[in-house]
């Protein structure tokens, strides 16, 4: 025979276990509603502070295969390095724009760029910027050349750059344009002349 | 009492500790013996591609990977199903395999392996003797193949020689360009055949009745064909008629050597050719080392070098749900080839199939065959009508001495590749083809020794389906074609 006290302790346990098993099935049912639901709106960079500046941004345009040169103000840091990377997050907020003649894929970002003495500038992107990139030589030689280019216009002194991708080296952008090698930033430039010009 | 116990003990142990080494010793041996033996090869010959596969030794007999074989041939895939291996080719041949069995069945009916078919790591191996037998199943179409020597010969493809005296040279033509590697000893020169399907002439031993060329023979091994000429002083070998022709002569005296190159340049490139060599029997008249005056010309196997870009793994563009770029730029290769072998341009298409082929490779073969021109083709569905591609040459150190930076290797050749796209560009818009010149990060272009250009094409409008039409294909081909054969004497006195 069972002792009674011995009996309504296990009940009670057995249907406190089922209530918390309830009780967490739900937390977890919600949570996973929340992460599926809400995009995430938290800022990719603190917010720049002080004041703006007017500078130029070199904008892919796929209709054409050109690059546009395009006038922008914006709050500038006094660093170079950060200053290297808001214009490259500015390029970006125009190439992830719906009306966008370069788009490129969501969740591209810029994560970091080093200047790095004498004349190097490493950029280093998200993996979703190179994964969803479109493939194909000219559009990804564009998106190459805008950010060189745009560095290079609003940043004296860069002889060379490299383009890392998640801070690790990669064969190519989408298939095509090479990221193994330096860029020589000299040759991009004469590059984005050319693409200046309309066919 | 305890010393005699101790002393059998202390003797086993050196006993054993002798033994130990003694293994040690036969094992170390047996590695050697094995690292220092050479790999095995399978050189193929066909009219798609020249390739060489290693064999691989199973139960005392040479097998080879058949996925490997049929790969650069066309279209095929495996799957291992537990003990069985499924295999088709060009979407209508299947064969049928299972491991450990000594048949096999290919579209139905069974074929002898004249062994036992393996499966290792998802490879299907079939010994080496029937490839005789299972090829022509695949292929429709018949093979020889040479097992003592490694050679399997796929269709009519054999290239025939002769050798015959001009005077004080002995000048061997071939029926097709050749390309073999070249060294010279004491007392023989040896011409070593590894991609080309030289076949033995009428005899393998030839004789000339010459003085300075009294014999040469002929030999096979280990997938190459090997040609020795016994030579009583130092000889040098020149290519002409397209690398159809190998003239081999006397070398030059020292004498003479020294009035055309009183000083070697300092610090400049050094000649590639080996310096001649002593004779053993006439130690008088051989030359001392030296560099030649007048180098012989590059072996030149093909004039142009066409590049379908991508391919097995690498899709490249995917261009619509049922079209990748791989697809459309092997389609356009051949159609290349064929409009320049029309306008009597040799050529040589990397890919015919649907292998993988890394960036690095690609430029080997284009630079190994010293191409006058290289010509990456690729497809795209942004945009409008052709974009002509040079390189973009990376930022780089200077080269060193004699050896040119591989990223930068094209800097010599981009004025010509640029007035080469120059030419195509104005060919293109003589037939109204909308088209584009610019600069690109392009690899291989920046790393091929020789005049290269890219072409990337996209539809007219905004229907993609109109990459797989055959006549805007052929408007295009045919354009690059007259370009290149227009610019023909530039690019190929190019060095």
């Amino acid at each position: 025979m069972i002792p009674r006290h011995l009996v309504i302790g296990v009940a009670v346990l057995l249907i406190a276990a089922l209530g918390l098993s309830v009780y967490a099935w739900r937390m977890e049912k919600a949570a996973g509603s929340r992460t599926a639901s809400a995009p995430d709106t938290r800022p990719l960079a603190p917010p720049v502070a002080g004041p703006t500046e007017v500078v130029t941004l070199f904008v892919a345009d796929d209709n054409d295969g050109t690059l546009r040169a395009e006038s922008a103000q914006i709050p500038m840091p006094s660093g170079r390095q950060q200053r290297a990377e808001e214009l490259l997050r500015a390029l970006l907020s125009i190439y992830l724009d719906k009306s966008s003649t370069h788009p490129l894929g969501a969740g591209s970002e810029v994560r970091s760029v080093y200047l790095v003495d004498p004349g190097l500038a490493v950029i280093d992107v998200n993996a979703a910027l190179a994964d969803t990139h479109r493939s194909g030589i000219l559009v990804e030689e564009l998106t190459v050349a805008s950010f060189i280019h745009t560095i290079s216009a609003n940043t004296p002194g860069i002889l060379k750059a490299k383009i890392l991708v998640d801070g690790q080296e990669r064969p190519t952008l989408a298939g095509h344009a090479d990221l193994s090698s330096f860029y020589d930033v000299s040759a991009v430039n004469q590059l984005a002349v050319q693409l200046q010009s309309s066919p | 009492m305890p010393s005699t116990r101790k002393r059998p003990a202390h003797t086993r142990q050196v006993f054993f500790t002798a033994q130990v080494l003694l293994w040690a010793i036969l094992l170390s041996e047996v590695l050697l013996s094995l690292a220092a033996a050479p790999e095995k090869h399978l050189s193929v010959f066909s009219v798609a591609a020249n390739y060489s596969l290693p064999l691989v030794q199973r139960d005392r007999r040479d097998y080879v990977g058949l996925l490997e074989v049929l790969e650069p041939l066309g279209k095929v895939t495996a799957r291992t199903e537990g003990s069985r291996w499924r295999l088709r080719y060009n979407n209508n041949v299947e064969g049928d395999f299972q491991a450990g069995k000594l048949r096999a069945r290919i579209q139905g009916r069974d074929a002898d392996l004249g062994g036992k078919f393996l499966i290792e790591n998802g490879r299907g191996l079939v010994p080496l003797t029937s490839l005789s037998s299972l090829l022509p199943r695949f292929l429709g179409g018949p093979v020889s193949l040479r097992e003592e020597t490694g050679r399997l010969f796929i269709g009519s493809v054999a290239t025939h020689f002769t050798a015959a005296l001009s005077g004080e040279k002995l000048v061997f033509n071939f029926t097709a360009p050749v390309n073999p590697s070249i060294a010279n000893g004491a007392g023989m020169l040896r011409m070593t055949f590894s991609r080309d399907p030289i076949v033995a002439p009428a005899s393998p031993n030839l004789t000339f009745g010459s003085k300075t060329f009294p014999s040469a023979n002929y030999s096979e091994g280990n997938g190459a064909a090997i040609v020795t000429v016994n030579t009583s002083t130092a000889v040098m070998a020149s290519f002409s008629n397209n690398s159809r022709t190998i003239t081999i002569s006397p070398a030059p005296a020292a004498s003479q050597i020294a009035a055309a190159n009183p000083e070697p340049p300092a610090g400049g490139p050094q000649t590639s050719s080996p310096p001649p060599p002593s004779s053993s029997s006439s130690p008088t008249a051989a030359p001392p080392p030296a560099v030649s005056p007048t180098p012989a010309p590059s072996p030149r196997r093909y004039f142009a070098v066409i590049d379908a870009s991508h391919g097995g793994d690498d899709h490249g563009e995917t261009l619509s749900t049922t079209l990748l770029e791989k697809d459309i730029t092997v389609v356009l290769a051949r159609g290349l080839r064929q409009e320049l072998e029309s306008r009597g341009i040799s050529t040589l298409v990397l890919r015919d199939s649907d292998a993988n082929l890394s960036l690095d490779q690609r430029a080997t073969y284009a630079n190994a065959d010293h191409a006058a021109i290289y010509i990456a083709l690729h497809a795209a569905s942004s945009g409008r009508g052709v974009r002509v591609y040079t390189a973009l040459l990376p930022y780089a150190d200077d080269d060193r001495g004699p050896f040119r930076s591989w990223d930068t290797a094209q800097h010599a050749w981009l004025p010509l590749s640029q007035s080469t796209a120059a030419a195509v560009e104005a060919e293109l818009q003589k037939r109204q083809v909308p088209v584009r010149s610019l600069a690109a990060p392009l690899r291989p272009l920046n790393n091929v020794s020789g005049a290269a250009i890219a072409i990337e094409m996209a539809p007219q409008s905004s229907d993609v389906s109109q990459l797989t039409a055959p006549d805007y294909q052929q408007l295009i081909v045919s354009a690059v074609a007259a370009a290149i054969a227009a610019n023909r004497d530039q690019l190929g006195a190019a060095p």
